[in-house]
C-alpha cells in the first residue's frame, strides 16, 4: 500500500523529528510512503482567526496535491480535523457566495481519504501492536481537534498500551484543553497561559518522564510551559514513541 | 443593582485580572467542577439522550423557521386566556412598556423572579430611574444585587463568591434594602438560607406587582413556563395582583406536548436534576386565583437580526442551561464578569456580538474569548455548534474590522502567509534561513525586549521551541536523492 505523507507545516518546520518517525513507523508497518513536496499548510490558522477566504488557495492545493492517493495520513488531529470539518463548509460556503462548486468538490474529493496517524494504524492497518519498544513512564494528553472533531476515542491509548516496556500513567483531567488553540495562545495570552500552567501542572503529577500526545501545535505550548518553569518532563509525539525500538529510538 | 455592563474593557484586558484572582478562580473551579461532574451522571442515567438532545434541536429549528407564526398564535392564545400582549424591537422599548405597566398600577416596588431577559435590557437600572424598586429574589441574584455586583454565571449568578464572602454581602446589605440580617449571622448555609428566606418573606407578602421571564411559551396555550429550584419564583408568579412577564421572542414552543422534550433536557443539563424542584406554568388570568391582570412583553432586541444568519441563528436554539458554561477552560478562567454581558461563557460569546452586533472592542473581542476545544457543543442539549459559531464570527469581525487597526495588520500577516504557503519553493527557503539562524534565536527572549504584540504574549509565559536544523522537506529531499531508505 502506498500513501501520502500530510505532514503539516508546524511538524515540517518545528518537528521534523515527527515525520522521520511516521516514515519509519510506516515503513516497518509495510506501508510505502511518498512525501509529496508540494503540500504546505492546511490554512487552519487562516480559518480560525476568521479569513476564511485566505484559506481557499490552500484547499485547492491540498486538493491538488494529494490527489492520486487513496490515504492521507497526518500525524496532526487537528491539521486533519480541519480538512474533515472545516473544508467542506469552506466549499459550502463559497457555493452560497455564488462562486461555484469547485472547492466543495476540493473538500468531497479529500475528506474521505485523510486520516489520522492513529486512525490509519487502527482502522485501515488494522494494528494496535506496532512493534514498538519504550522503557519510559508516559502520560497521554488528547488534544481537543482529535478527541471531540475526529472522535479518536481511545485509538491512541490502544496503540500506546502495546508498546513493550512503557509505563503508562493516567493524566488527570486529561480531557481539558491545553489552552493553545492557535491563536488564542496570543489573542487571549492571559488565559491561555493559566490554562497551560494548569495541565503542565497535571502532568507533573504523574511523575512521568515524558508527556505524549498526538498533535505537536498542544505539545509545543505545554512543553514551552514546562521549558519556562524548569520542569522535570519532556513532550514526545506518539508517533515518535510508536516508531521506537530496541535497535532504533526516536524519541 | 446601579452597575452595568457598559463600557467594560475588552474581554483579554477583562480576563487579565480574573486569572490572577486566586479566590475567584478557585471559587469558579469548585463550583463548574462540581456541576460538571453531576450533570455528566445525570444525563449518563438516560439512554436517549441523543435522541432527546436531536428533538430538541428539531422542534427549535423548527419553531425559529416559522417563528412569525407561532408567534402570532401565541399572542391570539395569551389574548384569549385574558392576558395582555406587547411588542418590544429593542431594550429600551421593553423597559419603556414595562415602566409604563408597573406606574399604571401606581405601585414604586415589584418582585422580581430570576430572568436573563430582563438582566439583558438591564430594565432593573431603568426602573430604578423611574423611580420604582425592583426586588430580586432568586438567592443568587439577591446576593448580587446586596453586593451592587454583576451577575456571572446564567445559573448560578453569584457563582464568584463563596459562602464567607456571601455572610459579609448579608451582614452589610440587608438593612439597606429591607429586613437585616440577623445578629452574629455565620457563613453556615442553612443559616444564609434562613436569612434570605426572612429577608424575602417581607417582600413577597407586600409586593403587588411581579415580574418574570420565561423558559418556554407555548404558542397553542397561551402558557409559560418558569422551572426553577427554590419556590420564590412561584411566590412572585402566584402572589401580586399584577404579573408583567418579559420574554424573548424566540422562548416559543409550539405545541404543549413539546415540553415533555425540554423538561427532560434543561434540569439535567443545568442543575443535574432529573426534574427541577418547582415547574410553574401560567396561562392569561383565572377570577379570584393569582395575579388579575397579566402582561406578557415580548422582546426582540436583536433576535430577528440573528435569525437572519445561517449560520448563527443556532444560538437562538439556547435554553439557558448553561452547562456550556461549566465545561469551559476559557470561562472557568476568565470568570464571567470579562464577557461584558448578562450572558457569558461559550454561549455568551456567540450570542451577545449577534445581538449586540461586532463594533464596540468588547463585542468584537468576544468570538476570540475561545480555544476552539469543542467541550461546549459536546454537552449543549440542543446541539448548538459553539465552535462553528464562533469561527463564523470571527469572519464577520476580521472583515468588517476596517476601521481596526489589530486585525488590518492581522488581515494582511494572514494573506502574506497564504502566499508563502502557496509557493512551497519560497517556504522552503524560510524554512532554511530559520535553520541556518537557530543559534541566534534563544529560548526565553530577554524581558525587556521591545517584542511586538503576540511575540511579547506568548514570551510572558512560555519558552519558544528549539528550531531544527534541518526542515522534514529537506531532510526528504536529501533522502529521494539517496534513494529510498537512510
Amino acid at each position: 500500500m502506498r500513501v501520502a505523507l500530510f505532514l503539516t507545516c508546524v511538524n515540517d518546520a518545528v518537528h521534523p523529528r515527527t515525520g522521520r518517525a511516521v516514515v519509519a513507523l510506516l515503513e516497518r508497518l509495510g506501508v510505502e510512503v511518498d512525501f509529496p513536496a508540494g503540500q504546505t499548510c492546511c490554512g487552519q490558522p487562516q480559518f480560525n482567526t476568521g479569513y476564511r477566504r485566505a484559506t481557499e488557495p490552500l484547499v485547492r492545493r491540498m486538493d491538488e496535491v494529494f490527489r492520486d492517493y487513496e490515504y492521507v495520513v497526518s500525524p496532526s488531529g487537528s491539521c486533519a480535523a480541519m480538512v474533515r470539518d472545516n473544508y467542506p463548509r469552506i466549499g459550502a460556503k463559497a457555493m452560497a457566495e455564488g462562486r461555484g462548486s469547485a472547492l466543495a468538490d476540493a473538500a468531497g474529493r479529500l475528506v474521505p481519504r485523510v486520516l489520522e496517524l492513529t486512525e490509519f494504524l487502527v482502522d485501515v492497518l488494522g494494528v494496535e501492536d506496532v512493534g514498538a519498544y519504550y522503557p519510559h513512564s508516559v502520560t497521554y494528553h488528547p488534544s481537543c481537534h482529535g478527541l471531540r472533531m475526529l472522535r479518536l476515542g481511545d485509538r491512541p491509548l490502544r496503540l500506546l498500551r502495546r508498546v513493550k516496556g512503557i509505563d503508562l500513567r493516567e493524566l488527570p483531567g486529561a480531557e481539558e484543553c491545553c489552552g493553545f488553540g492557535g491563536t488564542f495562545s496570543v489573542k487571549n495570552p492571559d488565559v491561555s497561559a493559566a490554562m497551560g500552567a494548569d495541565k503542565a501542572r497535571n502532568a507533573l503529577s504523574t511523575g512521568a518522564e515524558a508527556l505524549c500526545g498526538a498533535d505537536n501545535s498542544c505539545l509545543l505550548h505545554i512543553g514551552g510551559t514546562l521549558r519556562r518553569a524548569d520542569a522535570p518532563m519532556r513532550t514526545v509525539h506518539l508517533a515518535e514513541i510508536l516508531a521506537s525500538t530496541e535497535q532504533e529510538v526516536y524519541a | 443593582m446601579s452597575r452595568t455592563f457598559v463600557g467594560m474593557p475588552p474581554f483579554p484586558t477583562a480576563a487579565r485580572s480574573s486569572t490572577k484572582d486566586g479566590q475567584l478562580r478557585a471559587n469558579l473551579t469548585h463550583a463548574t467542577h462540581t456541576i460538571r461532574d453531576k450533570r455528566a451522571k445525570a444525563v449518563a442515567e438516560l439512554d436517549d439522550w441523543a435522541e432527546l438532545r436531536e428533538a430538541g434541536k428539531r422542534i427549535k429549528d423548527h419553531t425559529l423557521r416559522h417563528l412569525d407564526h407561532y408567534l402570532e398564535q401565541l399572542e391570539a392564545s395569551v389574548t384569549a386566556a385574558g392576558g395582555q400582549v406587547h411588542w418590544a424591537a429593542d431594550a429600551a422599548e421593553a423597559n419603556r412598556i414595562v415602566t409604563e405597566l408597573v406606574r399604571a398600577t401606581g405601585e414604586t416596588e415589584v418582585v422580581k423572579v430570576k430572568s436573563m431577559a430582563t438582566q439583558e435590557i438591564e430594565l432593573n437600572e431603568a426602573l430604578a430611574k423611574a423611580g420604582i424598586s425592583a426586588y430580586e429574589t432568586d438567592l443568587a441574584e439577591l446576593i448580587v444585587q446586596l453586593g451592587d455586583d454583576l451577575p456571572s454565571h446564567i445559573l448560578v449568578p453569584a457563582i464568584h463568591k463563596n459562602r464567607s464572602e456571601i455572610r459579609d454581602i448579608f451582614q452589610d446589605a440587608m438593612g439597606r434594602w429591607g429586613r437585616p440580617a440577623p445578629e452574629g449571622l455565620t457563613d453556615r448555609p442553612a443559616e444564609l438560607a434562613e436569612a434570605a428566606r426572612l429577608h424575602l418573606r417581607e417582600k413577597f407578602l407586600r409586593a403587588k406587582v411581579g415580574i418574570s421571564g420565561a423558559n418556554f411559551m407555548i404558542a397553542e396555550t397561551g402558557t409559560l413556563v418558569v422551572l426553577e429550584s427554590e419556590g420564590n419564583g412561584r411566590m412572585c408568579l402566584t402572589l401580586p395582583e399584577t404579573l408583567i412577564s418579559v420574554v424573548g421572542i424566540e422562548k416559543v414552543l409550539p405545541r404543549w406536548q413539546d415540553l415533555e422534550v425540554f423538561l427532560q433536557l434543561l434540569p439535567r443539563s443545568s442543575t443535574a436534576e432529573r426534574m427541577n424542584p418547582y415547574t410553574s406554568t401560567w396561562t392569561g388570568t383565572s377570577d379570584g386565583d393569582g395575579p388579575q391582570r397579566f402582561h406578557l412583553v415580548l422582546v426582540d432586541n436583536g433576535r430577528t437580526d440573528t435569525l437572519a444568519d445561517t449560520v448563527g441563528r443556532q444560538a437562538l436554539r439556547c435554553i439557558r442551561c448553561s452547562a456550556c458554561l461549566n465545561v469551559c477552560p476559557v470561562y472557568e478562567r476568565a470568570g464571567g464578569h470579562a464577557y461584558g454581558s448578562a450572558y457569558p461563557g461559550p454561549i455568551g460569546a456567540i450570542l451577545t456580538p449577534q445581538l449586540r452586533g461586532v463594533e464596540s472592542e468588547l463585542d468584537a473581542s468576544l468570538p476570540y474569548a475561545s480555544s476552539l476545544c469543542g467541550a461546549c457543543y459536546e454537552v449543549c442539549p440542543v446541539a448548538i455548534d459553539i465552535p462553528e459559531v464562533l469561527v463564523h464570527l470571527r469572519e464577520r469581525v476580521a472583515e468588517g474590522g476596517g476601521h481596526r487597526d489589530g486585525h488590518r495588520v492581522e488581515g494582511a500577516v494572514m494573506r502574506a502567509t497564504t502566499w508563502l504557503f502557496d509557493h512551497p519553493a519560497a517556504l522552503g527557503a524560510v524554512e532554511r534561513a530559520a535553520g541556518a539562524m537557530r543559534g541566534l534565536v534563544p529560548r526565553r527572549l530577554p524581558e525587556k525586549l521591545p517584542l511586538p504584540g503576540p511575540a511579547k504574549a506568548w514570551n510572558d509565559s512560555r519558552d519558544l521551541p528549539e528550531l531544527p536544523e534541518e526542515s522534514f522537506r529537506d531532510w526528504w529531499k536529501k533522502r529521494e536523492q539517496r534513494g529510498s531508505g537512510e
